[in-house]
């Protein structure tokens, strides 16, 4: 478990997504290769910042998982802490994920927030 | 000239009013805020924690400024409340930060004071030429033992301030007292800390607040009315209030610094949220005198005098701002927040 963790703290603690400079395509989760330029892409990671909107949200066992747009037309599903409606404006949160029970690991990650 | 070049504070949204402690323990709320002089605290959302709170403060200060997180040379996280006991926080906030890997790091404790410690070596860092810039955070939940008269003042909160040249606010000197007294004290594996009561006062707080404060003014040629505002360390309204007039500052100049009235002792972050409240509003050379104190005992102090850069340095959202966007919460749900049920 701790191995597979780690390697994806980076992707976890920050929105990281690709970015194809040939095209201007935005891609989340990230793709190696950009689908509508194939080989001809040349395909970046981009950390995005911005602020996003709430397209739709649902409840599952208690949390909110809302589908997030960002400006540059990225979207991404993630948990929102807080009262949201769809078309809420939303920013990243650095929050706990979870535990490996008391002894184990804290995991932690990006969540997102209602922008007051 | 080396300062403060950039600072970022995180308040959790909740809050519960000392009334509804007070009601859970049959104790009198109009006496206890009479005693205190503190009206609510603030309480961390069920997923934040010390290294979540330092993240967001973290983020704030470095957004504010044009400085890519890479040119951060060092990163102290102090707090009472690390979420490990061993593997440091700072590592947490320096990856989540994108400060990169080479950098220089380590958790301080040092009870309430140990981010001013960590701005004290960032200074001298920067100072030896090791680093450019450094991050000195304080984030604390403060723990209390359920019933236990901490229990109204242990807030939440977390402040990081950004050490370099060519500052917003120049700290022209810093002295530190410290001594062995044990006026509060945790010992490994116990959940809560033991605090010796009364004890508490005299020796610890105002003993090494005033002698360094007064040993800043002494060697470095300043007396009370050189400075513009004043902050303490704030474990709760009063003995701030009390050691500024023990040291000559009026209500005045130690009023936009006294979040402990709404958000509750944030320990390692308590002295700093104030000296925050005040820099949101200081203008160009006005000097503050900052002083924290650590139990167990310390205080580092600070005389701090703003510089012209502050003009163009974006302040908002302000502390006093931030504190009134806020959600009340009851005692059952307050023990959620604090994961003592789950
Ligand atoms: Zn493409």
């Amino acid at each position: 478990m701790v191995p597979r963790i780690w390697r994806r703290i980076r992707y976890r603690y920050n929105v990281i997504a690709s970015y194809c400079e040939s095209c201007g395509s935005y891609y989340y989760p990230q793709r190696e290769i950009c689908p509508k330029c194939r080989r001809r892409g040349i395909v970046k990671e981009v950390e995005i910042n911005d602020e996003g909107t709430v397209l739709s949200y649902t409840v599952v066992n208690g949390r909110k998982i809302a589908l997030i747009e960002f400006k540059n037309g990225t979207r991404m599903l993630a948990e929102v802490c807080g009262d949201i409606e769809i078309g809420s404006r939303v920013k990243k949160a650095f929050r706990r994920y979870g535990e490996d029970g008391e002894a184990g690991i804290i995991y932690y990650g990006t969540k997102f927030v209602p922008i007051i | 000239m080396i300062g403060i070049v950039s600072y970022g504070t995180y308040i959790p949204k909740f809050r519960i009013k000392v009334e509804e402690i007070a009601r859970i323990w049959n104790e009198d709320a109009n006496a206890i805020k009479q005693n205190l002089g503190v009206f609510e605290k603030a309480v961390p959302d069920v997923d934040e924690d010390t290294a979540t709170m330092a993240v967001e403060a973290g983020r704030e200060a470095i957004s504010r400024v044009r400085i890519r997180p890479e040119k951060i040379g060092a990163v102290f996280v102090g707090s009472e409340s690390h979420p490990y006991a061993v593997k440091p926080t700072a590592t947490i906030v320096g990856e989540a930060l994108g400060i990169g890997n080479y950098y220089f790091s380590a958790d301080l404790e040092f009870a309430c004071k140990a981010a001013t410690a960590g701005i004290q070596i960032c200074y001298a860092m920067v100072k030896a030429g090791m680093i450019e810039y450094g991050l000195s955070i304080g984030s604390d939940v403060a723990q209390a033992r359920p019933g236990d008269a901490l229990e109204y003042t242990a807030g939440a909160g977390a402040v990081a301030i950004l050490v370099g040249k060519d500052p917003i606010a120049e700290i022209e000197a810093t002295v530190s007292y410290t001594s062995d007294t044990p006026d509060f004290w945790r010992r490994d594996l116990q959940p809560y800390p033991s605090h010796g009561g009364r004890f508490t006062g005299s020796p610890a707080y105002f003993r090494h607040i005033v002698s360094a404060a007064k040993k800043l003014m002494e060697d470095f040629g300043y007396s009370a009315k050189d400075f513009d505002f004043a902050v303490f360390h704030q474990p709760n309204a009063k003995f701030p209030q009390r050691v500024a007039s023990m040291l000559g500052f009026n209500e005045e100049k130690i009023a936009d610094g006294m979040l402990v009235k709404v958000v509750g002792n944030t320990y390692s972050a308590s002295s700093l949220l104030g000296l925050c409240g005040i820099l949101d509003k200081a203008m160009p050379d006005q000097r503050i005198l900052l002083v924290s104190f650590g139990s167990g005992a310390g205080s580092d102090a600070f005389a701090i005098r703003v510089t012209e850069k502050i003009l163009d340095y974006p302040r908002n959202r302000r502390v006093w701002d931030k504190v009134k966007n806020c959600v009340y919460i009851d005692y059952a749900l307050y023990l959620k927040h604090r994961r003592m049920i789950k």
